[in-house]
């Protein structure tokens, strides 16, 4: 997503400042638009670093998958119908977050906040979907997180997962407000921008978690 | 009631050793003097709007650094305890219980609290001078970054006083670590110490990588930036791989603790193995972390110090990658013993051979880079020289350990222990020293004076070889790591006398440096060329210290070694290119946010330790609102008008 | 700030109004739809009992790659990146630690005699 506006600022700073060696020090508004995409850039790095994360909880989820203690396997435990709501839950909430992303680039406010709110009520309902799964298991299935080796693992994944989630549903909140506030400015633009590859990455995260723990552990 | 007080106060503050009463009252005459001496000069004001909430490079790097010597006391401290405990057989000075605890802290604190924030100090005091930029990509968290791992470490050494410390070893291995053997809270600071500031390393690695990646002077390719910088690009990537897999680690066997969840537990299907995998694959990493910005250290030195460009640019730019992809890929060569089988096994001593590779590439370069150089022996080059020899023994040795059947007679004995130390002493405190001496006058505007530092130089460097020779003969002795005592019939004293003699030399050593320090501050002219070493990249293009927006306009870098081309062109009588005119120049504000945010994590922090959700709870409550608080803020950059460049660049330059 | 100005930037075919990088309604719903159909497929697979065993295993694991194959072209336009290209960089390299780290502890834990 940055790279657009590196690729075009980069453009126009050459063509504006060929005479002293193709470099502003200055104010200008290029510059403002290059400290965004720097930003971009970095939450970019992040994300990856996320990636680790939660490979290294797949890791352990994989590694530890089969030590059931005599507690509820995962055959016994899952229950597929939430598990899919919440997947086209979550799938749709990316696309829409991607028309947010539409709507701000043809300049469109209204729009922006709207589908914006759109994916923040998809990730609340999906949130809504979790917390239940979780509290079904725990109160009518006994499998807490202390149960079993598994049972740690398969909580911790799946609810880091939903943390994250939930962090971002704060985030786009507070966002909306910004926007609110201060309109489509090359900063509120970058925000945008960057909560929605967040919001990509979670349903990308979310395609492991439901492959392999959910369809994984029902096959 | 009152007994109540006093049974709490019992439990909350360690108690019942002279040795910690004594530091107990250190830390309390040192706390009052602070404060006092604060008040009476009124510099509160002063110390909070010029360091605490600057998100200047250079001070926050100065701020490193000086964290880093202190945490470098108190590493060494625990050295000494420890060599002083072990120098005879039979020794009472130290409980078994206060051992087990000094050897934990000594290995968190020196990789993580001292050689952590030593690089860190340098990246960030060196990087944006040396690529010509006017800060790092990212100040506000740079500046996070660093009070998280202000609080992390103090969280960490606040164990020391209240709780009681860690004593599960470095990497806390369970079941040791966990809730069944060590009911304490000394696990649950490691866990927090370690895991705050573990963001804050995380965040910085993100931080250079996009310095160096988008914020070089123009012209500056990637394969014309100094060695350092590479450097310094090799290791953040490696941190950023390697990080995330640390706080995941730490964060489960916080659920194990707390949580009561069974991913490294005996019972309940958990699996102690697991975390010694998982925790290698960052610790392995690490090493190399802390390693690979000793090796630009060490080019940059070599360079500067035999007058000619560095040999093998591009074999060393290879090396450097190289180290840090194969670096993920040897993690479970500490734990051949674990019985993983011969084909596992096999695998990583092979990738461990083959990481020898690269570092053997280096020495060969920094070794033809000084063949026919005109070399002069100055403290940063004196400490080059003294790492070459230590560091090639130590890599000879990692390489007869990293010989999977040779290693179930090497593992945990004192051959290890001497081979880690040959590494991380020979390379990353030399290293590191060379740095420090090297840029030194960057950062204050004067050396430090060279003889006290020949004096130090030979105490650490002979005072390690007294120190850790004898070791390596321990281990094949048979005596394992982690032993408080021995009998006589060991027949282990005299070694021991020896390595315990030699530790003692490191400590003058590092007396020396701080003779050295306060001597030179006393004593030692400034430095008005901003050039003292005749150096070779831009950072020594601008006087010492830089000003706060480092330089008056951009520096055009088209070659390697810029700043020295520039200085040939000028010598041959060639003009300086016509410099473009000032404009104002874009800067960062300060902010007292990352400072308080990472106090709240503190707070939250020692809440978790002791389980008080009512200290907790606020605690991660100020965390959110501090960065909500952020998120709201727009107004966080200024500009510099021409008028006051152009009076700081005329005081700096004098006429020039 | 400083930005360095070398490296050539891609083709250079997106002026300011095409808003090339930022995908058009058409590229996001062709990987809505495409996201739909990986989903179903892997559920009607093995919830269905269509597949078993290895086959099953395949099944979900190249749907599941293919999605977050999708997601990264159509919803992050990885592919409309200039040089040079250190997004997809990172990620590659991100991607062999994840697979190391997964691979390399199931590995290590199988072989580990004692965790049995």
């Amino acid at each position: 997503m940055e790279t657009t506006f590196l690729g075009r600022k980069r453009k126009r700073l050459e063509a504006a400042h060929a005479d002293i060696g193709g470099h502003s020090a200055g104010g200008s508004h290029d510059e403002h638009h290059d400290h965004e995409s720097l930003k971009t850039f970095g939450f970019w790095i992040f994300l990856i670093t996320d990636c680790i994360l939660f490979g290294t909880l797949f890791a352990t989820y994989i590694v530890l998958r089969g030590n059931t203690n005599g507690g509820p396997t995962a055959e016994e435990l899952f229950q597929m119908p939430g598990v899919i709501a919440s997947t086209f839950i979550l799938l749709t909430s990316s696309f829409t977050s991607g028309l947010a992303v539409l709507s701000m680039n043809r300049g469109n406010v209204k729009g922006l906040i709207g589908w914006l709110a759109v994916t923040a009520l998809l990730g609340a309902s999906f949130i809504t979907l979790e917390i239940t799964e979780f509290v079904h298991m725990v109160q009518a299935e006994n499998a807490t997180i202390g149960t079993s080796a598994f049972l740690s693992a398969f909580y911790t994944l799946v609810g880091t997962h939903g943390l994250h989630v939930s962090l971002g549903l704060v985030w786009m909140v507070a966002l909306m407000i910004q926007l609110a506030r201060h309109g489509i400015t090359a900063v509120t633009k970058r925000k945008v921008n960057v909560i929605s590859l967040y919001w990509h990455f979670l349903d990308v995260v979310w395609i492991f978690v439901f492959t392999i723990v959910y369809m994984m552990g029902v096959m | 009631m009152f007994e109540k007080i006093k049974e709490f106060a019992s439990e909350f503050f360690v108690t019942g050793d002279p040795l910690i009463y004594g530091a107990d009252v250190g830390i309390a005459l040192t706390l009052i003097s602070i404060v006092v001496v604060l008040t009476y000069f009124k510099r509160w004001g002063w110390l909070w709007r010029e360091w605490l909430t600057s998100v200047d490079h250079k001070k926050i790097g100065i701020m490193y650094i000086i964290a880093s010597l202190l945490m470098l006391f108190r590493g060494g401290v625990d050295a000494l305890l420890m060599r002083t405990q072990l120098a005879m057989p039979d020794m009472q000075f130290l409980e078994p219980e206060h051992y087990n605890q000094i050897f934990t802290t000594h290995g968190v604190i020196m990789i993580l609290f001292m050689a952590m924030p030593l690089m860190f100090g340098l990246f960030n005091i060196v990087i944006p001078l040396q690529i010509g930029a006017r800060d790092v990509a990212y100040p506000f968290l740079n500046s996070l970054s660093f009070w998280l791992f202000f609080w992390g470490a103090m969280l960490f050494n606040m164990s020391f006083v209240i709780g009681g410390s860690p004593n599960a070893g470095w990497l806390a291995y369970p079941p040791l670590s966990e809730l069944s053997h060590s009911p304490g809270v000394g696990q649950d600071f490691y866990i927090w110490g370690i895991q705050i500031s573990g963001i804050g390393s995380l965040m910085t690695g993100i931080n250079f990588i996009v310095t160096i990646l988008k914020m070089r002077a123009p012209g500056m390719k990637l394969m014309k930036m100094p060695m350092f910088t590479w450097s310094t690009l090799s290791s953040c990537i490696t941190i950023i791989f390697a990080f995330p897999i640390l706080t995941v680690t730490l964060a489960l066997l916080f659920l194990d603790r707390y949580l009561g969840a069974h991913f490294f537990t005996l019972d309940g299907g958990g699996n102690p193995m697991m975390y010694i995998n998982l925790i290698w694959m960052w610790g392995h990493p690490e090493v190399y972390i802390v390693v690979l910005p000793a090796f630009g250290i060490f080019s940059e030195i070599v360079s500067t110090f035999s007058r000619k460009k560095l040999f093998g640019y591009k074999s060393m730019v290879f090396a450097l990658m190289s180290i840090s992809f194969f670096s993920f890929f040897t993690w479970a060569h500490h734990f051949f013993t674990m019985g993983s089988g011969a084909n596992v096994n096999a695998f990583f001593a092979i990738t461990t051979m083959i990481i020898a590779i690269p570092t053997g590439v280096k020495v060969f370069n920094w070794l033809f880079t000084m063949f026919r150089g005109r070399i002069s022996y100055k403290s940063p080059m004196l400490w080059t020289m003294g790492f070459i020899p230590c560091f090639v023994v130590g890599g000879m040795t990692g390489v007869l350990l990293s010989v999977a059947p040779a290693d179930f007679q090497f593992h945990n004995s004192y051959f290890l222990i001497a081979h880690f130390h040959q590494v991380l002493i020979g390379g990353v405190a030399f290293g590191y020293f060379a740095g420090l001496y090297y840029w030194w006058p960057k950062m204050f505007g004067f050396k430090l004076n060279e003889k006290l530092g020949k004096w130090a130089f030979w105490l650490w460097n002979i005072g390690f070889y007294v120190c850790f020779m004898p070791q390596y003969f321990l281990g094949l002795d048979g005596m394992t790591r982690r032993v408080s005592s021995y009998g006589w019939d060991m027949g282990w004293g005299p070694l021991n006398l020896v390595s315990t003699i030699g530790g003692f030399l490191m400590g003058i050593g590092f007396l020396f440096q701080v003779w050295q320090i306060a001597h030179s501050i006393k004593f030692m002219e400034r430095d008005t060329t901003g050039d003292p070493w005749n150096g070779r990249t831009l950072e020594w293009s601008i006087p010492s210290p830089a000003p706060v927006y480092n330089f008056a306009t951009l520096p055009q870098a088209t070659e390697q070694d810029a700043w020295w081309e520039e200085k040939q062109r000028r010598e041959q009588g060639q003009k300086p290119a016509a410099q473009p005119p000032l404009e104002p120049i874009h800067m960062p504000r300060n902010s007292g946010i990352p400072f308080i945010k990472s106090f709240c994590w503190f707070v939250a922090g020692f809440g978790f330790v002791f389980d008080w959700l009512w200290i907790a709870i606020p605690g991660l409550a100020g965390v959110a609102i501090c960065m909500l608080i952020r998120s709201f803020t727009y107004n966080t950059d200024y500009y510099i008008p021409v008028d006051e460049i152009k009076r700081t660049e005329a005081a700096l330059r004098g006429s020039v | 700030m400083a930005q360095q100005p070398n490296g050539s930037h891609g083709a250079g075919g997106h002026g300011h109004s095409s808003h090339k990088g930022h995908g058009s309604f058409k590229s996001y719903l062709i990987g809505f739809l495409l996201s739909i159909v990986l989903t179903i497929i892997p559920l009607v697979a093995i919830l269905k009992d269509l597949v078993e065993g290895t086959a099953a295993l395949v099944v979900l694991l190249v749907t599941a790659v293919l999605q977050f194959i999708v997601q990264l072209l159509f919803f992050m336009h990885l592919n409309e990146e200039d040089k040079p290209r250190y997004n997809l960089m990172t990620l590659i390299f991100g991607l062999v630690i994840v697979l190391t780290i997964v691979a390399g502890s199931i590995w290590i834990m199988t072989n580990n005699a004692v965790a049995h």
